[in-house]
């Protein structure tokens, strides 16, 4: 028996990949909810009705989902040209707090018509830095920025954490670590009244539909492929190795600042150090979902906003913890991988 | 001078055996991994699988010991998992890894809820109690300094030892290596690359785990999530650092906590000076600034993260 790839990548198989990826990995998490002693569709059924049936759930599914499309376009962009930029959780508090600390200082007073695009900006900018440090020291040092983008987010924690009880503390908040508040001229428009759901998911969808054709239409995007691919060659051919990973860091960064500007402007209005429970991580498996196809991150971030949302009220239901969500997520990147290596490869006999 | 008086007590050097402890077994594991050619990142999850295992063996009336070979049998089962993926079928060791890592660590978080429901303190275990050695632990200072740990603090500089000797003296070693610099040319020899890879990162990975067990059996007494904070990455970040040699992983992880440890109880003194988040910020930028220190002389594996297939290039 021995593996042997393909000779061309049947269309059907492609399209397929993620369902199959996300059925292996819900069966195995149905068995973990069956050891828990739970009745397993029931469980399912929960998920599904938790995570759509009612209003709230609904608007909740579309809420969470929208810093999962720009944390997840953050991770496509950039693993497409190779560029392992896990830091996104970093880049995702260094722009949040990087809003909060403008917009009740410098922007102060500014029409939100200016203010809103002007924070927006300056969350991307953050988020493009913290990812230029650890780019700059693989083009300078040699150094996988695997581990140094990872090791920086807990820097960037840390970071928040001692502006939130320092400088930006906010004093009105009876002595809870939060920062001040961006004002109600930097909160994005609500799309449904009485619920969280903002404009950011139509910015989100936006995004990705521009990511996408910049990726299928512009030079950039060929260059980025290139260097994806085959950097040797992509050099050999004449693309600017260098300016070609800068331009993606500061795309992927940018989307991740973006997501935590986004984040704070939209839900909270204010920083604190639980604003995203792993979005920066969550997207990269919503890339992989994705298969890196950009308007597949829009599909790929429900999927795994339902999860979270669905898990959520499920495991009160049902007294199961609500990790199950995590588990299953993650354990879909890892059936996903499978799943797309044999849209690659089959096995012969 | 208060700030190098510190150096003088006992009770630092005795913090920094203990702290480095968990980094030892880490960076150990992960360099048996690269040293195979497989870069392993899911360490930091299967280090929390580790500590949450251990824990649990112990809280249902297990022997100490009996956890710390459950943390080092599931770190090998997530091992088989990243090799499987990893070496059979090829797919990015990036990705893979990180894609253990989530899985292990929502896995342990979800098993430990189930079993703990969610408490105000969690429930604590009797952890390992420092190992007397006749004569050493009573000698003045150097009995507090360096002998007052727990039995895996001196495990873990027991197995780096044999961990460079079987690298460096065996045919066993030989083979790993080979296989992490050409493993055409090991096959070439006779040598599996597939199942030395296999077995690489399964013994790597169980190290990882008995690292995590550390935390929640001797360090701690409890398991609570996010415990591990980073240190599977720290590892990592010291395998570069070592040069992937056993001898300079030990030594470069007693540096670090050498560090760690000072920056504790530099915050006990100049805690109201300086906010406590920089001094928790030195562990990580300490691992950047080794990288950095450390990436144009280190001597990587050359077939670290290159997948190996029969008969294809």
């Amino acid at each position: 028996m021995r593996i042997e790839r393909r000779a061309h990548r049947p269309l059907a198989l492609v399209l397929l990949a993620p369902l199959i990826a996300i059925v292996a990995a819900l069966a195995i998490s149905g068995v973990l909810i069956a050891i828990a002693g739970a009745p397993v569709l029931e469980a399912f059924r929960l998920i599904v009705t938790g995570a759509f049936g009612t209003r709230l759930g609904f608007t909740e599914t579309l809420t969470r989902a929208t810093p999962l499309m720009l944390t997840g376009l953050a991770a496509a962009v950039a693993f497409r040209a190779r560029v392992w930029n896990i830091g996104a959780e970093g880049q995702f508090y260094l722009g949040a707090i990087a809003v909060a600390a403008v917009c009740a200082t410098v922007f102060s007073g500014w029409p939100p018509y200016l203010l809103i695009p002007a924070a927006l900006m300056v969350g991307a900018i953050a988020g493009m830095i913290m990812l230029l440090v650890p780019l700059g020291m693989r083009l300078r040092f040699g150094i996988d920025e695997v581990v140094t983008s990872l090791l920086l987010n807990f820097v960037v924690v840390l970071f928040v954490s001692m502006m939130i009880e320092g400088p930006l503390k906010d004093p009105l908040a009876f002595g809870w670590p939060q920062s001040i508040p961006v004002g109600p001229d930097a909160m994005l428009p609500k799309l449904i009244d009485r619920t969280r759901l903002h404009i950011g998911l139509l910015i989100a969808v936006a995004i990705a539909v521009l990511v996408y054709f910049l990726q299928a239409r512009s030079v950039f995007g060929m260059q980025s492929r290139a260097v994806g691919l085959n950097p040797t060659a992509a050099v050999f051919a004449g693309v600017p190795l260098a300016k070609t990973l800068i331009k993606v860091a500061c795309l992927s960064g940018g989307l991740a600042g973006l997501a935590g500007a986004i984040e704070v402007m939209g839900v909270k209005g204010y920083v604190t150090t639980d604003l995203s429970p792993g979005y920066g991580y969550s997207g990269i498996i919503v890339a992989m979902l994705a298969n890196l196809h950009p308007l597949g991150v829009i599909v790929a971030a429900l999927f795994t906003a339902t999860m979270f949302v669905g898990a959520d009220s499920m495991g009160r239901a049902l007294g199961i913890p609500s990790y199950i969500a995590d588990v299953t997520v993650a354990l879909s990147l890892l059936t996903m991988l499978v799943s797309i290596f044999f849209t690659q490869y089959r096995i012969r006999r | 001078m208060e700030l190098l008086e510190i150096f003088a007590s006992a009770g630092i050097w005795g913090a920094v055996l203990r702290i480095a402890t968990p980094l030892i077994f880490g960076t150990l594991g992960a360099l048996i991994c690269e040293r195979a050619g497989v870069l392993n990142l899911g360490i930091e999850g299967i280090m929390t699988f580790g500590a949450m295992i251990g824990w649990l063996t112990v809280y249902n009336g297990g022997d100490l010991w009996m956890g710390l070979v459950a943390a080092a049998a599931f770190g090998a089962l997530f091992g088989l998992l990243h090799a499987s993926m990893t070496v059979t079928l090829g797919l990015s060791q990036h990705v893979t890894g990180l894609g253990i890592t989530l899985f292990a660590s929502s896995l342990s978080y979800f098993i430990f809820r189930l079993v703990v429901p969610l408490a105000s303190s969690p429930p604590t275990i009797e952890p390992f109690q420092p190992l007397v050695i006749p004569y050493l632990s009573d000698l003045p200072f150097l009995g507090d300094a360096l002998f007052n740990q727990t039995a895996p603090t001196y495990l873990a500089i027991a197995i780096a030892a044999i961990a460079a000797y079987v690298l460096f003296r065996t045919p066993l070693g030989l083979a790993v290596r080979m296989t992490g610099e050409n493993p055409h040319g090991a096959e070439a020899q006779g040598v599996n690359p597939i199942a030395v890879r296999f077995g690489a990162v399964m013994v790597g990975s169980a190290l990882m785990g008995v690292g995590g067990a550390f935390l929640t059996l001797s360090a701690f007494n409890s398991f609570f999530p996010t415990m591990v904070q980073g240190r599977g990455w720290v590892c990592i970040a010291l395998v570069v650092f070592a040069s992937w040699r056993p001898g300079r992983a030990l030594l470069g992880a007693l540096l670090f906590a050498l560090f760690d440890a000072y920056q504790l109880r530099l915050q006990a003194v100049l805690g109201k000076a300086v906010p406590y988040q920089l001094f928790l910020m030195v562990p990580y930028l300490l691992s950047i600034f080794a990288l950095i220190v450390m990436a144009r002389r280190a001597r990587v594996p050359k077939a670290l993260m290159q997948p190996y297939r029969r008969g294809e290039r």
